[in-house]
């Protein structure tokens, strides 16, 4: 396991281009585009402020700068660095930018959701959507094949599904849902069955072809907080959906009933199930070393804890962190879960147990793994190939899994590289880390050849 | 001792009759001779003795002694045939006879006190158990009777309790509803504030948009140095009906195209699932077939169960011919049309499955048929049996351990009556001391008396020896005697009486010596009862000895009553203490 060394970054704005040959990063109104095999500069734009988005197109062939401030867009293309394009919003502010599938087209949503502006870059034409409604990713949801979008609007206190064309911007379908407040839509890999799911305080899933079609409602009970996170399977046999209960209920795509519940306890008494626990040590080395040390390499070794896992036996109980009742949005409950790309295991995280991430088998529907941290888990990203599961938790340690076994590794550099977030590179071969103002690359397939 | 008392007392009573009457006549005659004035209050045995009987008084003492007897119901003294001067001859036979009546009388009697005193202690050691267990019994009584009143206070408080658990519940639940009904209000109200409020959001939304997008703002601009060309290459087509139709088209593919995916997967998997049902067939036959061809081996020697499950397999094998000739011709048919066929092919497959199931339920019930009857022969013990077994065990267990439960609650119940456990121990202790000594006392009275026992059965023996003796000597004497009545025969009645009398004083007036000189193991005899056969047989002229012995023994009875009027031996003070033990002793 390789690491390049350390470059700047500002607010975590790091991104692969999709065909995965570049990374463009930004250091506060700069915009660097690098070589991924190299890292070597091969362009470097100036932006009018401080960039807050940066997205590449889906042909990557353009980078979309959003600076939200100024209500102002940017777009550079890689071929023609001359070449340059602003998008001003106005007085009607910006909230959110994103590109439309086909790479030519910028969406943007104006301040208080009014409408959202969609802007081509192919011809002078500028389209306008009215109502959209203020939920997550700016409640729009393209099918993977960039043909359709959805988008979640908000008219006379009902909400409503419209359903776009993406090639022209043509109204396909506009029909109501019945949700009470909509939180949330997301399409079906397959781009043929749109998920909806409304508020947490209402648990319900609605299930709608995309010719609008009702296909199903799922209600796994009511007057309790709800929903917390949704997930489609890669294969999209299953939707996952984690909620404020605990517990994890994943739907068939055929009758779309609930298969089974998963539930996250925090005893695990199965001894079948490997437990994996973190273990700090040389604590005490660093207590020692109190004075300030001369060589900046020994100061980071010495500072560093090392750690590594071990496997517990089986009657384990987890840590739990006990969540305020009184506070809104409250930790706990499944907030984040995401299937493996070969469609085998499914991670999630509960958030009432932050150290802890579960790792179930899809197929025998029954939890395989438990990893517990140390620290807070961050973020938790698939290996876009394979099995292989790659979690921060804002140390300078990067971990990974796989159903052989499970590795904590120490990010090499001079200075405390606290890991926030990681992207896998669409290789699986090199993985993205980012800290608060650094970003380094970590490669992963190196060190396999070496074996 | 007082049973003993209330017993002996009309013994008593007729002894006091007894002496008392000889005492008034001889005493009277007594009085007239003059010669013992104190007769009616004697100081010991001797005198009473002496002054019953002398030699001046043998009339009048036989005369009495034959009235008393009469009265008593036993035959006369005297012969009745034979009167001699006017006076009755004394039968000897029928003063033996009575004597030996009277010593049976008194044997009896004695046996009758012997056992009444046995009784009594029984009884008394009864009455004692009784009383103890009575007051035990009391004990638990007051104690239960506590149990029942704390048992009973505490049912109270808990109804209590739960009367006001109750109270609670009954609150919390009309809290209950009334937080429901007010979040519900809630609800409403909130809803309501929403829609309200969203509404505003919308007029603002709606003039915010009017006023921003209406000013024609100059800055809403695209800056762009050249339009770029589609990522698809074509030029973007104009927004007319027939895009519309393309884009309704393109949604259908789409949608198409994923039915069909489906339904591919689903022909698949149903493709493979008939293949599994076709396979699960095949080796259902499979294993139907030698199964019969076993049966019908079997059949030969076979049992009436085997015949049964033979003819069970024979109808499935028929069956399933018979099906698989259908089957076979459509299972062409089958590939073309699902729906024709899955009815008639799950309906075979169901039909298979119940026959096989059926014919499964039979083996296994000849195999338990088997079992059993290998258990029968073999002494095995089968997994019901064992089971079976077990379970009584445990019911077993479970009593002896309900009633060990039982056995020490009683011991502790026992322990607990008394307050204080020590001084239980110590009362305990000393009643078994008690009891202990009292065992020990009587036993060493029983040795005693088995010892006086001896002393007596050879003292008897003895005597019987004597007896034989002194017989002798008395028929010489007799002889003698009756030799000089003979000479005598002429001289004066009166002379030869007084003669006798004097023969009778004399022997009354030192009868020790007399005894002693005539019988010189008599004295050994003397403390002991003198009832004995050989006694009876005691020749007339020691009659007054006999009598004497007789009374003394008949004495000893009343003698140990306080209220005995007879003549007191013994008027010690401590007569009241005399005890049975102690007269059992001195018999």
């Amino acid at each position: 396991m390789n690491f390049s060394e350390v470059f700047k970054l500002s607010s975590q704005l790091c991104r692969f281009s999709p065909d995965g040959r570049y990374l463009a990063s930004c250091v506060q109104y700069r915009l660097v585009v690098r070589d991924v095999s190299t890292l070597q500069i091969l362009q470097l734009y100036t932006c009018l402020d401080q960039i807050q988005h940066v997205e590449w197109s889906a042909d990557s062939l353009f980078i979309l700068c959003a600076m939200y401030k100024r209500g102002l867009i940017q777009v550079w293309s890689l071929e023609q660095p001359d070449w340059h394009c602003k998008i001003d919003e106005g007085s009607a502010g910006l909230v959110a930018s994103f590109w439309s599938p086909d790479g030519r087209h910028i969406l943007n949503t104006t301040e208080f959701h009014l409408r959202i502006t969609v802007w081509s870059l192919c011809t002078k034409s500028v389209s306008y959507i009215k109502y959209p409604k203020a939920c997550q990713q700016a409640g729009v949801a393209f099918t993977k094949d960039g043909r359709h979008m959805a988008l979640a609007e908000r008219r006379d206190c009902q909400d409503y599904i419209s359903i776009f064309v993406c090639s022209n911007w043509q109204l396909l379908r506009h029909f109501g849902t019945e949700t009470q407040d909509l939180a949330g839509i997301d399409w079906s890999p397959n781009g043929c069955v749109l998920a909806v799911w409304d508020t947490p305080l209402q648990f319900k899933v609605l299930l709608y072809s995309l010719d609008g079609r009702l296909l199903s409602t799922y209600s796994a009970y009511e007057w309790s907080l709800g929903i917390k996170s949704v997930a489609w399977s890669p294969s999209g046999q299953f939707l996952a959906i984690g909620s404020y209960d605990e517990k994890v209920r994943i739907l068939n795509h055929v009758t779309w009933k609930p298969i089974t519940e998963l539930e996250h306890s925090a005893t695990i008494n199965d001894p079948k199930i490997v437990v994996y626990k973190e273990m700090e040590t040389c604590r005490a080395f660093r207590d020692e070393d109190a004075s300030p040390p001369t060589v900046p390499n020994a100061t980071s070794s010495l500072f560093s804890t090392h750690s590594k896992y071990e496997i517990s036996p089986s009657p384990f109980s987890l840590r739990i962190v006990k969540p305020d009742p009184d506070r809104a949005n409250p930790k706990i409950g499944v907030g984040a879960l995401a299937f493996s790309p070969d469609n085998r295991y499914l991670a999630t995280k509960n958030d009432n147990m932050p150290h802890t991430i579960w790792i179930w088998d899809v197929q025998k529907m029954k939890l395989f793994v438990v990893l517990e941290q140390v620290m807070d888990v961050r973020f938790f990203h698939w290996d876009p190939c394979q099995s292989r599961l790659a979690i921060c938790t804002g140390n300078s340690k990067v971990y990974l899994w796989s159903p052989t076994g499970c590795v904590s590794v120490q990010v090499p550099t001079q200075d405390s590289f606290h890991v926030l977030s990681l992207c896998w590179h669409s290789s699986g071969n090199s993985l993205l880390l980012m800290s608060k103002d650094h970003f380094c690359l970590c490669y992963l397939e190196i060190e396999e050849n070496e074996k | 001792m007082g049973d003993w008392k209330t017993i002996i007392v009309p013994e008593l009573s007729s002894d006091s009759k007894h002496t008392s009457e000889p005492r008034m006549s001889p005493s009277s005659l007594h009085v007239r001779q003059g010669l013992h004035p104190l007769l009616s209050y004697p100081q010991n045995t001797c005198s009473l003795f002496s002054a019953f009987c002398t030699e001046e008084n043998v009339e009048q003492c036989v005369m009495y002694l034959n009235q008393e007897m009469t009265t008593l119901g036993f035959p006369p003294l005297y012969d009745e045939l034979k009167y001699k001067d006017g006076r009755q001859e004394l039968n000897v036979i029928s003063v033996m006879n009575c004597m030996n009546e009277l010593l049976q009388l008194h044997h009896k009697n004695l046996q009758a006190r012997e056992d009444a005193e046995l009784q009594n202690l029984k009884q008394s050691s009864d009455m004692e158990y009784l009383q103890t267990s009575n007051s035990r019994l009391k004990d638990q009584l007051e104690t239960s009777k506590r149990e029942f009143a704390a048992l009973q206070e505490r049912d109270r408080q808990l109804q209590c309790k739960s009367k006001n658990l109750h109270q609670l519940l009954k609150n919390e639940k009309d809290e209950v509803q009334k937080l429901q009904n007010i979040i519900a209000s809630r609800a409403t109200q909130y809803n309501h504030d929403l829609k309200r409020k969203e509404r505003e959001y919308n007029k603002l939304k709606e003039r915010l948009h009017q006023l921003v997008m209406d000013k024609k703002d100059k800055r809403i601009t695209i800056d762009i140095l050249n339009y770029v060309g589609r990522a698809d290459g074509k030029r973007g087509g104009w927004r007319t009906g027939k895009t519309d139709a393309k884009n309704e088209e393109e949604m259908y593919k789409a949608l198409l195209g994923d039915y069909e995916q489906r339904q591919k997967e689903l022909i698949l998997e149903n493709a493979e699932l008939k293949k599994v049902l076709q396979q699960m067939k095949k080796e259902m036959m499979s294993i139907l077939t030698p199964q019969k061809c076993n049966q019908k081996g079997k059949d030969g020697s076979g049992t009436v169960n085997g015949e049964t499950a033979a003819n069970l397999v024979n109808q499935v094998i028929l069956s399933d011919n018979e099906e698989d000739a259908g089957d076979f011709s459509r299972e062409s048919i089958s590939e073309l049309s699902c729906a024709t066929a899955r009815e008639q092919l799950t309906n075979s497959i169901r039909q298979q499955w119940r026959m096989l199931k059926n014919h499964v339920e039979k083996l296994d019930s000849q195999v338990s048929l088997v079992q059993v009857g290998a258990l029968k022969h073999k002494d095995m013990v089968s997994r019901e049996d064992h089971e079976q077994e077990m379970e009584e065990l445990k019911e077993e267990i479970d009593q002896c351990k309900e009633m060990i439960k039982t056995q020490q609650q009683l011991l502790q119940q026992q322990l607990m009556i008394p307050c204080d456990d020590d001084t239980a121990m110590l009362l305990r202790d000393c009643y078994l001391l008690e009891d202990k000594e009292r065992l020990q006392d009587e036993w060493k009275l029983f040795s005693e008396q088995r010892k006086n026992f001896e002393k007596e059965r050879k003292s008897f023996t003895e005597a019987a020896i004597r007896l034989g003796h002194e017989r002798k000597a008395f028929e010489e004497d007799r002889a003698a005697w009756l030799k000089q009545q003979f000479l005598n025969m002429t001289v004066l009645y009166d002379h030869r009486a007084s003669e006798y009398g004097k023969l009778q004083t004399a022997f009354s007036g030192s009868p020790d010596q007399d005894n002693q000189k005539l019988h010189p193991r008599q004295p050994q005899k003397k403390p002991h009862c003198g009832c004995e056969a050989g006694v009876s047989r005691c020749a007339s002229k020691y009659l007054p000895d006999t009598l004497a012995e007789l009374c003394r023994s008949m004495s000893l009875i009343p003698d140990d009553s306080p209220s005995g009027s007879m003549p007191k031996r013994r008027s010690t003070p401590d007569s009241k203490a005399w005890s049975g033990s102690e007269f059992m002793s001195f018999k």
